[in-house]
């Protein structure tokens, strides 16, 4: 059973230098306070694997924690580039940041080879494109029965997959709901999963639209209400769309967002 | 990136200056979407001509996002393609790997609706690196996100960009999405199973492949540009049809909805 700790202990024991970890949540539930919390621990030379590398992937990239990124779409959704993760590849600030990168379909049939316990997965996907050049985890495989060539991709197991969720009850079992991504398999591939949650209750009622994450498959559960901030969690709070779009000028400027990060992480205006 | 690009009276797009040459583009994208059932909507410009789609040119047009929503019904621009609002109103909301695998890749979509930061002759795209020149490191660009798969899997394609020499391309630096590939047969070889692009819908006008060649041919201006306009802002020689027609210039009811969706978009945000 999932074990309920404090968000500073539990990353603490779940994540260590060099871990390969998977922060999901398409645009929804995004888990930035265990993102801030890593960067306050300054566990580093991570391997960080996410679909969308969003804002929250741009602070730990501009923190330099991060050696590797795997992705599929890297951009600040309806608002432009994430200058952090641009400043990394093209002037190697504050280090060189190796890629590992996919489409989203790619990305999401890698969790899906993950959390089924399989080596690849098959998909129609990458035909033509320049990708599998850059990569060596696009490959092709011919169908045993039709003799069609179709991509294959290596299958992705983090170290550490973390989630946020709407709720837990005390034995840690989750449930989330609304756009509910690409988690339940993110969290299914990972060797160890951390869950924040908005909040903790006596019994899970069941959600339409709902996945409930059995509390043997969560190796430890946070009480972090807010904790998706400046995303956010369905029936709790709405997305900030100002904080993204301010994040723009924030990350454009090495020193500014190296003041953002010592008044808004280091300083430790979020719940320990 | 986000703004419009408001065209002073006089220049090519708004002869009266009733429209901004964005605004333009967005109801021509609206308006290619006639007639089809199902849209596979990429954030940005797309979006907003596919939610103008559906509070004109085609009502029942249902709304497909690969956040994981089937069937949504916006009220207002959503600035990121998992907004809330595209969800609660959705008729089926789906996992990531569900939306790619069960419904774009098994061909039950109509109509794949992307952007480009570059595009060549062939109407193939680059969304992932720039050449900027020796000595200096390519310049990054947000990557593939589903259009590989989007423009492979879809029944046809649209796009939607404005129109330069720094977009439409002789050469792309990278091949991140394969529209018609080098030309006639490509994307049969590939085993890519939709019709590909089949319109380019600019600020200027709209590109569609000729059905010979698959080369982009410029077959529609808006009204007020030129020919000329449309082939200086063009990075290769492009052709033209041999009797271009001019657009129909937006209907009051069009610009009134934009601009009504757009508001509702910024005051929600």
């Amino acid at each position: 059973m999932a074990e309920i700790r404090t968000l500073h202990d539990a990353v603490a024991e779940l994540i260590h230098d060099g871990d390969t970890v998977a922060m999901e949540g398409f645009t929804h539930l995004i888990p930035f306070a265990a993102a801030h919390e890593v960067i306050r621990q300054g566990i580093t030379d991570l391997t960080v694997v996410r679909m969308t590398p969003d804002v929250v992937y741009d602070r730990l990239i501009g923190a330099g924690l991060v050696r590797k990124l795997v992705f599929s779409w890297g951009g600040n959704p309806g608002v432009g580039s994430l200058h952090r993760f641009r400043d990394a590849v093209e002037n190697g600030w504050p280090r060189t940041l190796e890629l590992d990168e996919h489409s989203h379909a790619g990305m999401a049939n890698r969790y899906v080879a993950g959390a089924s316990g399989l080596p690849f997965a098959v998909l129609r996907g990458y035909r033509g494109s320049d990708l599998a050049t850059r990569t060596d985890t696009v490959s092709t495989v011919t169908c045993p029965f039709t003799g069609e060539e179709l991509a294959a991709v290596r299958a992705l197991n983090p170290d550490v997959t973390v989630i946020h969720a709407q709720q837990a009850d005390r034995d840690g079992n989750v449930q989330l709901w609304g756009l509910t991504g690409v988690q339940k398999e993110a969290a299914l591939a990972a060797k160890r999963v951390l869950v924040t949650v908005e909040e903790i209750v006596d019994v899970l009622e069941p959600r339409p639209r709902g996945i409930v994450l059995p509390g043997w498959v969560v190796t430890a559960v946070a009480h972090v209400p807010g904790g998706a901030h400046p995303s956010y969690a369905a029936g709790y709070s709405v997305r900030d769309n100002d904080a993204y779009a301010a994040w723009d000028a924030v990350s454009r400027d090495r020193d500014a967002f190296r003041a953002w990060l010592k008044d808004h992480v280091y300083d430790g205006s979020e719940p320990r | 990136m986000t703004t419009d690009a408001t065209a002073p009276a006089g220049s090519p797009g708004a002869p009266e200056a009733g429209w901004t040459s964005d605004e333009l583009m967005t109801v021509n994208a609206a308006r290619a979407l006639s007639g089809a059932r199902t849209c596979f909507v990429g954030i940005g410009l797309p979006s907003t001509a596919a939610n103008l789609a559906r509070h004109t040119a085609n009502p029942g047009l249902v709304l497909i996002y690969e956040s994981g929503t089937l069937g949504s019904k916006p009220t207002r621009l959503p600035l990121s393609i998992g907004d809330g609002e595209l969800a609660d109103t959705a008729d089926a909301v789906v996992s990531v790997p569900e939306i790619f695998n069960y419904w774009l890749q098994a061909g039950r979509i109509d109509v794949g609706f992307l952007g480009a930061a570059q595009v060549d002759r062939f109407a193939n795209i680059n969304t992932t690196v720039v050449d900027r020149g020796p000595g200096r490191p390519e310049g990054r660009l947000p990557g593939a996100g589903g259009a590989p798969e989007i423009a492979a899997n879809c029944g046809r394609v649209l796009m939607v960009l404005r129109h330069s020499t720094r977009n439409f391309v002789r050469r792309l630096d990278f091949t991140t999405t394969v529209g018609h590939g080098t030309g006639p047969g490509d994307r049969e070889r590939l085993g890519l199973r939709g019709a590909g692009p089949t319109a380019v819908i600019t600020d200027l006008g709209i590109l569609r492949p000729d059905p010979e060649t698959a080369e982009l041919v410029l077959t529609d201006l808006h009204p007020g540009v030129t020919v000329g306009q449309v082939r200086a802002a063009t990075g290769w020689d492009l052709r033209v049809a041999a009797d271009p027609v001019t657009t129909a210039p937006p209907a009051e009811a069009e610009l009134a909805t934009l601009r009504a969706l757009k508001a509702a978009g910024r005051s929600a945000a």
